[in-house]
């Protein structure tokens, strides 16, 4: 039955204030039997406290064979990484 | 209530507490045992733990409520002992909780019939009196509205899905609604427990669950039952054949190695 029901990514906001974060996919017939299923399969032990559901035809995702002109190029580009800088150690989580 | 001097009270409650608090335990306690059977065979992996969550629910909720149920009866049995040392004309659940898995559909129409039941009886006992009772609903309840919204869900999309969907909700609808008429027809011992403030009305409460379960019907194109008079009485100890081959599987295990633990 599950094969007949379209793909949903699931992310979840583990608390408060924190990003949602991609944890997985599961198969559902609509946007709330998803949120049930995301619930269900993946906020069993208390991961989070919000749920988003997309349906994973609606992403669009790069291109594996384009992975080298898309990410090779900032390899060389090390001075785009702040790390020349003297930090203070009273800044923190910088 | 104030109009029932504390030694009414007193005297009539400690053995029908007892029988009352075993009542809601059992029937959590059945529907869950009946749920765990779909493990490994429900429709679709989320659907498979998506029953289990709620058998889990119903369980843990069945261990307080049994839990308390032994330390008001003072005779030393804990929520084992009473899960898995009584036998059928004991348990004092509803007869609808015992009723067979039967297919998906009679699955559902038997947990979204309970799930109201809960939802109404939670509801009610978040103010008992008792407030330890008052206690354990609250927790219930927030469980229970998840039930619902589950059962409510598959309710309305099978009923309004397919041509043999459709067929197989009403079937179960029909096949079931004749335990209904338990649920919301108190016996003496309810009575008295709703004079003292601890049980629910269950006369004030049948009209909120009936225009919940009409509006669920509608959206599910489903027709409901005409009421059928009941001889099951579930809450009294007179059950079902059903109820004696599940606590068979059920107890088998710590009748037969007594004390045994894994």
């Amino acid at each position: 039955m599950s094969n007949d029901w379209p793909l949903f990514e699931v992310f979840i906001r583990s608390r408060s204030g924190l990003e949602h974060k991609h944890v997985g996919s599961v198969h559902a017939a609509d946007a709330r039997m998803a949120i049930e299923h995301a619930r269900d399969v993946y906020t069993r032990r208390q991961e989070g406290v919000s749920l988003w559901v997309v349906p994973s035809s609606q992403i669009t995702a790069s291109d594996p064979a384009e992975a080298e002109a898309l990410f090779e190029p900032a390899r060389d580009k090390v001075y785009r990484h702040p790390t020349f800088y003297d930090i203070p150690d009273e800044v923190k989580n910088l | 209530m104030s109009d029932v001097s504390a030694a009414v009270r007193a005297a009539a409650l400690p053995a029908d507490q007892v029988r009352y608090v075993l009542h809601l335990a059992d029937t959590s306690l059945v529907l869950g045992q009946q749920l765990g059977a779909w493990v490994g065979h429900a429709p679709a992996l989320e659907e498979d733990l998506g029953l289990a969550n709620i058998a889990l629910d119903l369980i843990g909720q069945a261990r307080l409520l049994l839990t308390y149920a032994g330390e008001l009866e003072g005779r030393g049995r804990d929520e084992d002992a009473l899960a898995f040392q009584r036998d059928a004309p004991e348990f004092a659940n509803l007869t609808l909780a015992e009723q067979p898995n039967a297919d998906f559909g009679h699955t559902i129409v038997r947990q979204w019939l309970i799930d109201g039941w809960q939802l109404e009886i939670y509801g009610a006992l978040t103010t008992s009196a008792d407030l330890r009772l008052a206690a354990i609903a609250a927790k219930a309840l927030k469980e229970t509205r998840y039930h619902y919204r589950f059962s409510s869900g598959w309710l309305v999309r099978l009923g309004d899905g397919t041509a043999d969907s459709h067929h197989r909700m009403q079937r179960a609808l029909d096949d079931l609604w004749r335990f209904t008429g338990e649920l919301f027809a108190p016996d003496a011992l309810e009575l008295r427990l709703s004079a003292a403030g601890i049980a629910p009305r269950l006369g004030e409460l049948a009209a909120a669950w009936s225009a919940r379960i009409d509006e669920e019907l509608k959206a599910a194109t489903l027709a409901r039952p005409p009421p059928q008079p009941f001889p099951w009485h579930g809450k009294a100890g007179v059950h079902s054949e059903h109820l004696s081959h599940l606590l068979a599987e059920m107890q088998q295990l710590p009748r037969a190695y007594p004390g045994a633990r894994w």
